[in-house]
């Protein structure tokens, strides 16, 4: 079945016109990820209204080419001008910057690239295999379950704005208000309108999360005239050779480095909200602890460029894991993508994988093969990276503005989609003004409708309220919620006072009754492991004394 | 006085209003509006969940987190991370994003006369213009983006992707 899938996927992904289109998406990745405050996001949400009028796979492959090329296009900066492309590559500039520095620029982009492709292949097997099964999972939910993983990854993305939760929180409630405006979807009443008929038909998504992400975004940019009309890299950059043979032999010597920092890439995608703007962090952390000369670590050690960049490009498999298993975007990238799948009129959903076995598999190979075609493409982007430098921000800004306005009214062909992407630019940059996060709401726009027919469903079946708490997945999923409302505060307390001494024990033994009551026999062993582990923790600080360890953070930044 | 009451007081004197005050009453005032509308809803006939009730589901727990916020506000003197400059600092402050918007709302009033190609090149020949500067050069560069960046996205878009978009009154006469 696997193979079959596979095989009539790729008839269906390997055309001329396809694989082309593909290319140019990585390399439109590659350049967009090499810009300095030119996001991953941004880049496939501007790619989107060219897949209007593509069929549903070579659309998404197009925009899998630039998702993949975008992750692995923050490298070329990062070690070239010490200046992350992406915030995904943050961690790559700590010992990027310093070994091209050292006369070896050449070298230090070999490693990441040949990281970048490793970690994406590692993470791209992982989608094929993992994805299907998840969804037989998925399979298993019903309505209350679905509605409480919403309500999971709207705290856990409200929870990421670290010391604002309260304004994550606000925020992710607005874009599930904002979902509502218009008409119903359960019975088709007009809701909200306040006696304007544009408002009957309510908001399309795409204006609103261009509006909200790019939009603002942009602005924000150029709030500064001296920034904004400076070159976007002051430092001088030349063309380097990738020196591909050297630095692939390095990455597959530190291959424990590399399979680590790429599993951890991998769950820390499958995790909502998170996406690789921590897990380059984490996967780096990891390594130098991991290492046996830590102190290296920040000199132009290659393991520092190894972890960072596996990890990065494998946190793409993690969030399309989720994506196609459930139907739920972990980040903005994969709800463009949500989008992109709407409009073509496929509804994500656990059931995704076995209705649409041709565009699901399409997706797992376009992932895996945007891989190669980055490694091979990676060169060839070296040289107009170097010369996009030279362009300043406010030119980039005016031409990407209108090309929004152009890309928002290609979708339904009307005027108040631009006037949506005006109103919710507007919005998107008042609520950046006031520290507010944008993409808790984003996701609350995109799940706004599926969690309430999700509630509908379940109402329709019963009114108590009781399955929310009884029911082994929705009560997980709300356990999951209740305590990543406290994680920040958890994050931030970590090693100072003693009640974060008892939050991971405590997580741990309150979602074994969840797991308990699930069906079969392997996830109740899950369970008794965690409990027991759990127990094992609670034991090992109260021999210590109950003194608080110190750790480092996890940086705040979202907009991946 | 009790030290209760004292207690209170002191939070009372430490209130300020700041922005985030003006935020919080803003979002306050949202929630009152959409609840009220929410009872305009049409029911439905058969015993199923009504169409106002997951509006209510989010905005019950908006109100309360939005006052929450107004309370913080209120008495931790707001988000210290906000600037502070009064109106003129903050119009001073944001010159450059507000012209942007009003050009863009510009561009999207005059759309029905001056249609996408031509409404588009003055768009970002005026902004270009706006951050780079009037010397000659740059009004000529600025000149050449804006016919390369628009004209190009134009025909992609028209003749490559066949998406009408809209000529204007002028363009519609040629």
């Amino acid at each position: 079945m696997l193979f079959e899938n596979i095989a009539n996927a790729s008839a269906e992904l390997f055309t001329v016109q396809t694989v082309l289109l593909m290319m140019i998406g990585v390399v439109a990745g590659l350049m967009a990820g090499a810009i300095p405050g030119f996001t991953i996001a941004m880049a496939v949400v501007l790619v989107l209204p060219f897949t209007f009028t593509m069929p549903a796979v070579q659309g998404l492959a197009t925009m899998i080419g630039v998702y993949v090329g975008g992750l692995s296009g923050g490298l070329m900066s990062g070690i070239l001008t010490g200046i992350p492309g992406t915030p995904s590559s943050v961690a790559t500039t700590f010992d990027g910057f310093p070994l091209a520095r050292n006369g070896q620029p050449g070298l230090a982009l070999g490693i990441g690239v040949w990281a970048s492709f490793f970690g994406g292949v590692i993470s791209a097997v992982i989608l094929i295999l993992v994805a299907p099964n998840l969804a037989l999972i998925g399979l298993e939910f019903q309505p209350w379950d679905f509605f409480s993983l919403m309500v999971f990854a709207l705290t856990v993305t409200a929870s990421l704005a670290g010391d604002q939760l309260l304004k994550g929180l606000i925020a992710g409630l607005l874009g599930l208000l904002i979902a509502t405006i218009g008409t119903d979807v359960i019975f088709g009443f007009p809701r909200f309108t306040f006696g304007n008929d544009a408002l009957t038909q309510g908001f399309a998504f795409l204006p609103v999360l261009i509006g909200l992400f790019a939009f603002s975004r942009l602005l924000n940019d150029v709030r500064d005239r001296d920034v904004a009309v400076r070159k976007l890299s002051e430092r001088a950059t030349h063309s380097v050779k990738i020196e591909h043979r050297k630095a692939a032999a390095a990455v597959i010597t530190g291959w424990i480095n590399l399979v680590r920092s790429s599993l951890i890439g991998v769950f820390v995608g499958i995790l909502p909200a998170a996406g690789s703007t921590i897990s380059n962090i984490l996967a780096y952390d990891q390594a130098k602890k991991a290492s046996k000369n830590p102190k290296e670590f920040g000199t132009g050690c290659i393991d520092g460029i190894i972890a960072p960049e596996a990890a990065n490009n494998a946190t793409a498999g993690g969030t399309l894991i989720v994506m196609m298993a459930l139907g739920i975007p972990g980040d903005i990238i994969t709800a463009v993508m949500l989008g992109a799948l709407l409009i073509h009129d496929v509804i994500p959903s656990p059931s995704f994988i076995s209705d649409e076995p041709v565009l699901a598999y399409s997706i797992f190979i376009a992932f895996f093969i945007a891989n190669f075609m980055m490694l091979a493409l990676q060169s060839f982007t070296l040289r107009g990276f170097v010369t996009v430098t030279k362009v300043s921000m406010y030119m980039l800004t005016a031409v990407i503005l209108f090309y929004c306005a152009v890309g928002v009214f290609a979708l339904n062909n009307v005027d108040f989609d631009l006037w949506t992407l005006f109103w919710f630019g507007l919005l998107g940059f008042i609520m950046r003004a006031l520290g507010f996060p944008i993409v808790p709401v984003i996701l609350g726009v995109v799940l706004g409708n599926i969690a309430e027919s999700n509630l509908s469903q379940a109402f329709a079946i019963t009114t108590d309220l009781k399955p929310f708490f009884v029911r082994p997945w929705s009560l997980f999923f709300l356990t999951l919620a209740s305590f990543s409302i406290f994680f920040p505060s958890f994050q931030h307390n970590r090693g100072k006072k003693k009640w974060t001494l008892f939050f991971i024990p405590v997580f741990l033994i309150a979602l074994t009754p969840s797991i308990f009551m699930m069906n079969g026999t392997i996830r109740p062993l899950i369970a008794a492991g965690m409990l027991l582990f759990g127990v094992f923790l609670l034991w090992r600080r109260y021999n210590e004394e109950w003194m608080p360890e110190p750790t480092q953070e996890i940086p705040e930044n979202l907009d991946a | 006085m009790s030290p209760g009451c004292i207690l209170i007081w002191s939070g009372l004197e430490k209130m300020t209003l700041n922005r985030d005050v003006i935020v919080a009453v803003v979002l306050l005032l949202i929630c009152g509006a959409f609840m009220n509308a929410s009872f305009s809803i049409r029911e439905p006939l058969f015993n199923q969940m009504s169409s106002a009730l997951w509006p209510r589901v989010i905005l019950t727990p908006l109100a309360i987190l939005s006052f929450i916020y107004l309370i913080r506000s209120l008495v931790s003197g707001g988000d210290r991370r906000v600037k502070r400059g009064g109106v003129n600092g903050w119009i001073g402050h944001y010159k450059y994003p507000i012209a942007c918007f009003f050009l863009f709302f510009c561009f999207l009033a005059t759309l029905p006369y001056l249609g996408m190609l031509i409404g588009g090149l003055l768009y970002v020949f005026i902004m270009l213009t706006i951050f780079g500067g009037w010397g000659p050069r740059q009004l000529a560069m600025h000149a050449a983006i804006s016919i390369v960046a628009v004209g190009a996205m134009w025909s992609v878009f028209t003749f490559g992707l066949g998406v009408i978009l809209p000529p204007g009154e002028i363009l519609g006469y040629l």
